[in-house]
């Protein structure tokens, strides 16, 4: 935790769990989706379920699926900007087990079809970790330079992976490897020293075998 | 690395021969490996957030509840039209912790400090000095430094969750950075800053999260005023030459000790203290009957 986690963040209020770390998992949601949300059904767990229309948790969430962050002053006015977009949206409680309190899964359509089911948990100080991707369970906060890499679940992903970052420089300081046994898919998920250009996940996700790439610098949120 | 105790600070700050502030900024360069110019940039961006979301404050403005909003616009009213009995600075001081965590609550724009919920009491400090002191941007940026660094010592080795250790976590956290904050900008030596610091954090030791519905306003809003006055109290003591008889450190332990041994309905559940009064459980029924905000 450095001293900007304590004097921040610059948040639209009331609460840094329930609505900045709500806000985060929209546009976190968003991003992975890589592509303009048009459905969105979102369910919420535990105290996000209970105390979360107070908090302004959906209308954060919401925003943060049209990219707006958690220091958008836009973010009470969510729900009618998302009906202008052509963004359709629902919530509905849920109970998971043994999720964190502060729990949202959402079930994402983008416009041009993409699909995408995202579990986070929203952890405190507006810190967010995700724990499920399209049922894959994993776990990252995105707190480092990040990139997430869907590929298929063979040999030679994983170094290609490596040997680009390498090239261009790039520590990896922790590396996660998840895949879900029924569909040949997995996931990996890398935390770098050093920011990762475009460039280089643009041509990372045309190397063969891997499905989608997507980086977060951590300053992005 | 981030330190782990207010002595650590201390040390660093002898071996190097720095101030308080400036012990904790650069070890914020070496902890996310920025520059001095980017740090000292980002810290402005958050000073220049705070002084915002004061001059935004709208009076008319209800919180989703609708039980909140215009106190500050009150508070700011009787000021002007008397000399208050804790006198004129004070008299801002509370207006200004007012205003900050009203806005929060209206889901306005406001910078946590630590959190959200107790957002008011370090600008309620900082803004009313830095405008009646004349003070420069620089010294109140410094004394930022100086609140995070104690904060981020609290998060460490106690909690500024109310969740995890009730509002002794949230707004007695933000009252020792506040009351470290008021010695620095006076100029004080880096041991009065650990124990105005201290004496802030015992003062409202015990203090539990019992906010009614859940939400962040009742009694949330007001204890931010408690916040930002104990901190000047507690800084006043430190500025005199008044110690904590226990080391800060130790009183931040303990702090986590009272926390620890605290009840779950009196972190942040909303079972618990004022919440479980009878009108607080009405407040908390009469909200969720409300079609806006049914959970349905």
């Amino acid at each position: 935790m450095h001293i900007f986690d304590i004097l921040g963040p610059v948040m639209t209020g009331p609460s840094s769990s329930h609505t900045a770390g709500a806000a985060r998992i929209g546009y976190v949601s968003y991003r992975l989706l890589d592509d303009m949300p048009a459905e969105a059904d979102i369910y919420l767990h535990g105290s996000f379920a209970t105390t979360g229309t107070g908090h302004g948790t959906d209308r954060a969430l919401i925003a943060g699926l049209m990219g707006m962050k958690p220091d958008d002053t836009r973010i009470p006015d969510s729900f009618a900007i998302a009906r202008e977009r052509g963004l359709s949206f629902s919530f509905s409680t849920i109970e998971i087990n043994d999720a964190h309190p502060n729990t949202a899964l959402l079930r994402l359509v983008g416009k041009s079809g993409k699909k995408l089911e995202v579990q986070a948990a929203s952890i405190g100080g507006g810190r967010i970790r995700i724990q499920k991707l399209d049922g894959v369970d994993l776990n990252f906060s995105l707190e480092k330079p990040t990139l997430i890499v869907h590929n298929m679940d063979k040999p030679g992903c994983v170094a290609a992976v490596a040997g680009l970052l390498s090239d261009k420089k790039i520590n990896i300081a922790s590396m996660q490897l998840y895949r879900d046994g029924k569909h040949g898919r997995a996931v990996m998920v890398l935390e770098t020293d050093q920011f990762i250009s475009p460039e280089a996940a643009e041509f990372l996700s045309h190397t063969e075998g891997i499905l989608k790439v997507t980086y977060f610098n951590s300053e992005e949120i | 690395m981030a330190f782990s105790s207010l002595e650590e600070i201390m040390e660093y700050m002898e071996k190097h021969h720095v101030h308080f502030w400036e012990a904790v900024l650069e070890d914020d360069l070496a902890q996310r490996d920025v520059t001095r110019e980017a740090s000292m940039e980002q810290m402005r961006y958050t000073w220049d957030a705070m002084l915002q979301a004061s001059a935004d404050y709208e009076p008319e403005r209800k919180s989703a509840s609708a039980l909140a909003g215009g106190q500050g616009k009150q508070m700011e009213t009787y000021c002007t039209s008397r000399t208050p009995l804790c006198g004129e600075f004070m008299g801002r001081v509370m207006t200004e912790a007012l205003k900050t965590a009203e806005s929060n609550a209206c889901m306005k724009r406001i910078v946590a400090a630590p959190t959200a919920g107790a957002s008011g009491v370090l600008p309620a400090v900082l803004i009313p000095y830095y405008e009646t002191h004349a003070s420069q941007d620089e010294t109140v940026l410094e004394a930022m430094y100086t609140a995070a660094g104690i904060g981020q010592v609290i998060a460490l080795r106690a909690s500024i969750s109310g969740a995890q250790g009730g509002c002794q976590a949230e707004i007695g956290s933000a009252s020792a950075m506040a009351a470290g904050a008021l010695v620095s900008l006076e100029g004080g030596s880096g041991k009065q800053i650990i124990h105005a610091a201290a004496m802030a954090l015992k003062n409202l030791m015990g203090l539990v999260c019992d906010p009614v519905a859940g939400l962040v306003e009742i009694p949330c809003i007001k204890r931010n005023v408690i916040g930002a006055v104990n901190a000047l109290s507690s800084a006043d003591m430190a500025l005199a030459g008044i110690e904590s008889r226990i080391p800060p450190d130790q009183v931040i332990d303990a702090m986590k000790a009272v926390g620890d041994k605290m009840d779950t309905s009196l972190r942040e559940t909303g079972m618990g203290g004022l919440a479980a009064t009878p009108v607080g459980i009405e407040i908390m029924k009469q909200l969720k009957n409300h079609p806006s905000f049914g959970n349905s």
